[in-house]
């Protein structure tokens, strides 16, 4: 019997039940600032690099060579990462198809700790591999940090490949086979093509991580001339995020200014071709899933 | 074969010969699309075992010099040729420890907001924006830290808890700049909070919508839905995703190398300055002149090596052992 129950009593929680209300109002209210806090840090780094760079942007400032502008520096950091690019995204794609279309479980396990691994390589690692492996015998060159880079672009580009590949209805690759199509055909003609516009865009994220690596650069590319455009990758090329780093450890005010600049132009480079190639590679896969 | 009569002894049609030359041609292009993606998946093994190869070889004359004394000695001085890397790890491990120990908590909140308390077209906004913290550059994150945070660092943050907890030994005075491990590890913090939460998001979202409104119907407020539900059955991804953040955190280099200032000495307060392994090799290779000055700073290397592919060696055995989906990183 429901002795003490009385039915006019008002519905508002009360005692223990308010208590743990407004704990889960708190760590809730909690949660929110850490979200909050996490965007707070970006719009405080994207405002002091735009706010302390924009003066230093000028057509000089982006097109002459040193002392005037980073040229040369633009061109060598574009270089590198084109050869870099070249070199990782055919051999990321490969390993993309041989996981999604040929793997069965074990291998499919051993690629994905494999990729990890390379993935979680610090990046002053592969600086002191390319040290061992090119730099010490042959000199610096654009080609050796290019090489670096490509070890740092080769998981991204085969993961996100990979997950586009696996989006590719399997309806597609049957009724291939079932016409007789050999499987080679199938995937160069059918599979590829249709995961062509989300390789791209993890193939741009890729370049995007890389373009602002500067470890390797600094063991494989340091000695680059920043006075004269060259577009040699088997010299030492300057690059971006070097002559950031050098300006940084300098601790001269002026040179300060020219840090925020190549910072302002980086940073925008890489936000804006992150930010467009996960919109485009969201929308190529709501594409592919409906 | 035997030469009774029938459908399949007949002689074969001119069409069908003409497809044998594709049939060849077929089997041969199935096989090279296969041995050509074997090769690829192989050479990406092949490179990580090179690399350790590499980076083992340079440190030969050191590790023959030094042996494992190098990890628990603690004088650096090149110009007398001894070498130790203990303070070094002994920097690693506090800065990444203290990113690790501010970053994590406020990462898995905001995969808790993320996943469970924002609206969708919030998520839309904020998720990606998180991600962007991820892909700024560590030599301009470092810029930053030296030139913007590590000065309100000195004047504000350090002062603050130095009065207010100062009897804690790690709270000690504050320096005459702001280069310090504090410093250093705010900026990691930064660096990891993105890869744990966007981790930690998807983990949330895949939590059954069943067992939360069965913890809902039996009365449990949402946060106890979380506490009670949630974070418990997403225990083990979050203990990867966040050895995947302290991976990260180990190996940075160049920002680390910017605010730590480069201290030799090991140190209760955090407020003094350090160095890491990462920012060790960083600051000083370009600039070793003795061999054994870069042999023992490839031994650094060996030591970073190691602890990388433990953290994440054991980030995918986590992931394996208890079915979540590791190493989740963008």
């Amino acid at each position: 019997m429901s002795a003490g129950f009385d039915p006019t009593a008002p519905l508002t929680p009360s005692g223990n039940l308010k208590r743990r209300q407004l704990f889960s109002r708190f760590a809730l209210v909690g949660a929110t600032a850490a979200a909050v806090l996490a965007v707070a840090v970006l719009v405080l780094v994207i405002y002091a690099v735009a706010s302390r760079g924009l003066s230093a942007i000028s057509l000089d400032f982006i097109f002459k060579a040193a002392p005037d502008g980073i040229g040369p520096e633009l061109v060598g950091t574009g270089v590198i990462v084109a050869i870099a690019t070249l070199i990782a995204m055919p051999i990321g794609v490969l390993i993309a198809i041989f996981v999604t279309e040929y793997a069965g479980r074990r291998a499919t396990n051993a690629v994905k700790l494999t990729l990890d691994l390379m993935n979680g390589l610090p990046s002053i690692i592969i600086a002191l591999f390319i040290f061992g492996l090119l730099v010490e015998t042959r000199g610096q060159s654009g080609f050796a940090a290019a090489v670096a880079l490509s070890i740092i672009e080769v998981p991204l580009v085969a993961r996100g490949s990979q997950e586009v590949l696996r989006l590719v209805p399997a309806s597609q690759r049957e009724a291939a086979d079932a016409l007789g199509v050999a499987r080679w055909r199938s995937t160069m003609t059918i599979v590829l093509p249709a995961a062509l516009g989300g390789i791209v865009t993890s193939t741009v994220l890729a370049v995007a991580r890389a373009a602002g690596e500067t470890a390797p650069l600094i063991f494989a590319t340091s000695l680059g001339n920043t006075d004269r455009y060259s577009l040699n990758p088997f010299e030492p090329l300057p690059t971006v995020p070097v002559r950031i780093y050098e300006l940084s450890e300098e601790a001269n005010p002026a040179g300060f200014t020219e840090a925020w600049g190549l910072s302002l132009i980086l940073i925008s480079l890489i936000l804006f071709a992150s930010l467009g190639a996960r919109a485009l590679l969201a929308r190529s896969k709501r594409k592919m899933t409906a | 074969m035997s030469s009774t009569a029938g459908p399949a002894t007949l002689p074969r049609p001119r069409a069908a010969r003409r497809g044998s030359v594709r049939r060849r041609l077929d089997r041969l292009g199935d096989r090279l699309l296969y041995a050509i993606c074997l090769a690829a998946a192989l050479l990406a093994a092949a490179v990580i075992v090179v690399v350790a190869y590499q980076v083992v070889h340079g440190a030969q004359p050191a590790i023959s010099k030094f042996g494992l004394g190098f990890l628990t000695d603690e004088t650096w001085q090149p110009n007398f040729g001894e070498f130790g890397a203990k303070s070094l790890i002994f920097g690693t491990v506090v800065t990444s420890f203290f990113a690790l120990l501010l970053g994590a908590p406020i990462a898995i909140a905001i995969g808790i907001f993320l996943s469970m308390l924002a609206p969708v077209a919030v998520r839309g906004v904020i998720g990606p924006l998180v991600e962007m913290l991820a892909a700024i550059p560590s030599v301009i994150l470092g810029f930053w830290g030296i030139l913007v945070l590590a000065p309100f660092v000195h004047e504000h943050v350090e002062p603050f808890l130095h009065s207010s907890l100062g009897f804690v030994p790690i709270f000690g005075e504050a320096e005459t700049t702001g280069a310090s491990i504090f410093t250093a590890s705010l900026i990691l913090t930064i660096m990891i909070i993105p890869i744990v939460a966007s981790i930690s998001r998807d983990l949330f979202l895949a939590v059954p919508r069943e067992m939360q409104d069965g913890a809902s119907a039996l009365g449990a407020t949402r946060w106890e839905v979380i506490r009670g539900v949630v974070l418990p059955s997403t225990a083990s991804g979050i203990v990867a995703a966040s050895l995947l953040g302290l991976g990260r955190a180990l190996g940075e280099a160049i920002a680390v190398a910017q605010v730590i200032g480069a201290g030799s000495e090991i140190q209760a307060s955090l407020f003094r300055t350090g160095d890491t392994l990462a920012a060790r090799i960083a600051n000083q290779f370009p600039g070793a002149l003795t061999e054994l000055h870069k042999a023992s700073l490839f031994y650094c290397g060996v030591i970073l090596l190691v602890f990388g592919i433990l953290s994440n060696v054991t980030a995918d055995w986590i992931g394996r052992r208890f079915g979540f989906e590791g190493g989740v990183l963008r």
